[in-house]
């Protein structure tokens, strides 16, 4: 998960350098996409059976979540470099968790 | 050997291949505390085998096959686990299992308590109770962080390996943190002797693996003159002797000679870090003919060049006192008298020693007395209890 405050918006369209081209090489990639600005977030919970929307994020925090990337990987070794690697890295926040299922160093 | 001797020196080797070969943290430390029951069981009446470490590992090694089969997992890792022969080598490349279990427990993705507990814990044996004590918090909390980060090794996917050479620069100094506590766990405590033992061997292959980094070189250069002197900090019966009263002719001098020789070729390296600038520290004691002969000025200036923790001004504090006079030292020890220091027993026991170097004998009585009730090792209770009577004549 790509994280990032306010001033990441400014690298929105800066692309990934070599990275998107390295890792599809890799063939390391399973899925992800980035994400409009919390801005135009909603969020749903139901409690007691009664649908509750709010405009904007789950947690009001300086950074939020950009993108994500699903990537599938021999450890958390490689996940980290991969992760080290994403240009997101030098401005924002990279978070790294495991998928539910296991698979292993999925970003 | 004792049982508890074979228990401390072979539980690392059991737990390291099992999880080596199941992949399983929790299998394998189960397997192996299985395996020590059994042995208990076995040995007193068939006696030890010759191998006790294989013997371990084999039983092991066997209940977790029998897990296995019951949880009819894949037959393939059955077959990985069931063909292991005793006399397995380790690969190659890796030249102790140990070795591996430890880097992985120091992984930087880990929390550093975990980190700590996590080789305590399954490297050295130690019981979850006893690590819980030796961090003050409650049993049920260490057993907690183990538990989280056995979980978060297995599901994040943190790799049991050696790491690849690029990656060792900055994956050593967790390991040597780790190895440093895991050797004063055994150095500060008589019955634990072997964990230093245990140290000593893990960094003289770290610094087989990593000839060209000065600090796992320091830090068993550190190791090494500390432990060059263990015979002579307690007497017979169990009581703290101070360095100043050691008994200089009866510690390990060759063992001086390599620790002085191993710090001064990592020294010429130029890159001096906290545990070869410790290991300086301990060069000064350990080489000095008499403890009048001790040069407390550069002892002092050295521990300025470590980082400024609150033990660390406690001790240069007793430097300077021991080159300037117990008055200044005194005086010195004031400024950290309120500080995060506030119940550590050497505090009171350092003021109780230069108050009675001054002579100062009632107030010393006062200051020995609050040691004793803070003092957390029996052999310190004792030597304390010693000074204690013999400055309550005077005062």
């Amino acid at each position: 998960m790509i994280c990032g405050d306010e001033s990441a918006a400014a690298h929105a369209d800066d692309g990934c350098g070599g990275w998107s081209e390295e890792m599809a090489a890799r063939g390391v990639v399973a899925g992800g996409a980035g994400l409009r600005p919390p801005s135009e977030a909603t969020t749903v919970r139901v409690r007691n059976d009664e649908l509750m929307l709010t405009d904007g994020p789950f947690a009001e925090t300086k950074e939020q979540i950009g993108g994500f990337v699903l990537i599938d990987c021999a450890d958390l070794d490689e996940a980290i470099e991969i992760a080290a690697k994403h240009p997101a890295a030098g401005y924002g926040t990279i978070e790294i968790r495991p998928v539910l299922d296991g698979v292993p160093g999925a970003v | 050997m004792t049982f508890e001797d074979i228990y401390r020196q072979e539980w690392g080797q059991v737990v390291a291949t099992l999880i080596r070969l199941t992949g399983d943290w929790e299998l394998a430390e189960e397997c192996a505390q299985e395996a020590f029951a059994a042995a208990l069981q076995r040995w007193p009446t068939h006696g030890v085998p010759d191998r006790p470490g294989a013997w371990l590992t084999t039983t092991a090694r066997n209940r977790a096959v029998d897990w296995l089969r019951r949880e009819a997992v894949g037959a393939q890792k059955l077959r990985e686990v069931a063909a292991m022969s005793d006399e397995s080598e380790p690969p190659y490349d890796v030249p102790d299992d140990r070795l591996r279990l430890m880097f992985t427990c120091c992984h930087p993705a880990l929390a550093m308590e975990a980190r700590v507990a996590l080789t305590l814990r399954t490297l050295a044996g130690l019981s979850t109770a006893e690590i819980a004590r030796a961090f003050l918090v409650p049993e049920t909390t260490m057993s907690k962080r183990l538990t989280r980060a056995k979980q978060k090794i297995q599901h994040a996917g943190i790799p049991y390996r050696v790491p690849p050479a690029h990656l060792l620069p900055e994956r050593t100094p967790a390991v040597l943190a780790v190895l440093y506590l895991l050797f004063n766990e055994g150095y500060s405590d008589v019955v634990r002797s072997n964990l230093s033992g245990e140290a000593i061997r893990l960094a003289r292959l770290l610094v087989q693996l990593m000839p060209d980094e000065p600090e796992p070189a320091g830090l068993l250069a550190l190791m090494l003159l500390h432990d060059a002197r263990r015979d002579t900090r307690l007497t017979p019966d169990g009581v703290l002797v101070t360095l100043e009263d050691q008994d200089r002719t009866r510690w390990d001098h060759a063992q001086i000679t390599e620790g002085v020789d191993l710090l001064d070729a990592a020294l010429r390296r130029g890159a001096p870090g906290p545990y070869q600038v410790q290991a300086a520290i301990a060069a000064c004691h350990a080489t000095a003919r008499t403890a009048a002969d001790t040069d407390w000025p550069q002892i002092a200036a050295l521990y300025t060049q470590l980082p400024q923790t609150p033990v660390v001004a406690l001790n240069r504090t007793v430097a300077i006192g021991m080159a300037d006079g117990p008055a200044v030292g005194l005086r010195l020890l004031d400024d950290l008298a309120d500080g995060p220091l506030a119940g550590y027993h050497l505090l009171p026991a350092t003021r109780a020693d230069f108050l009675r170097r001054l002579g100062r004998w009632s107030e010393a009585l006062t200051a020995y007395q609050e040691a004793l009730t803070l003092a957390t090792t029996e052999s310190e209770r004792r030597y304390l209890d010693n000074r204690l009577r013999e400055v309550s004549v005077r005062a």
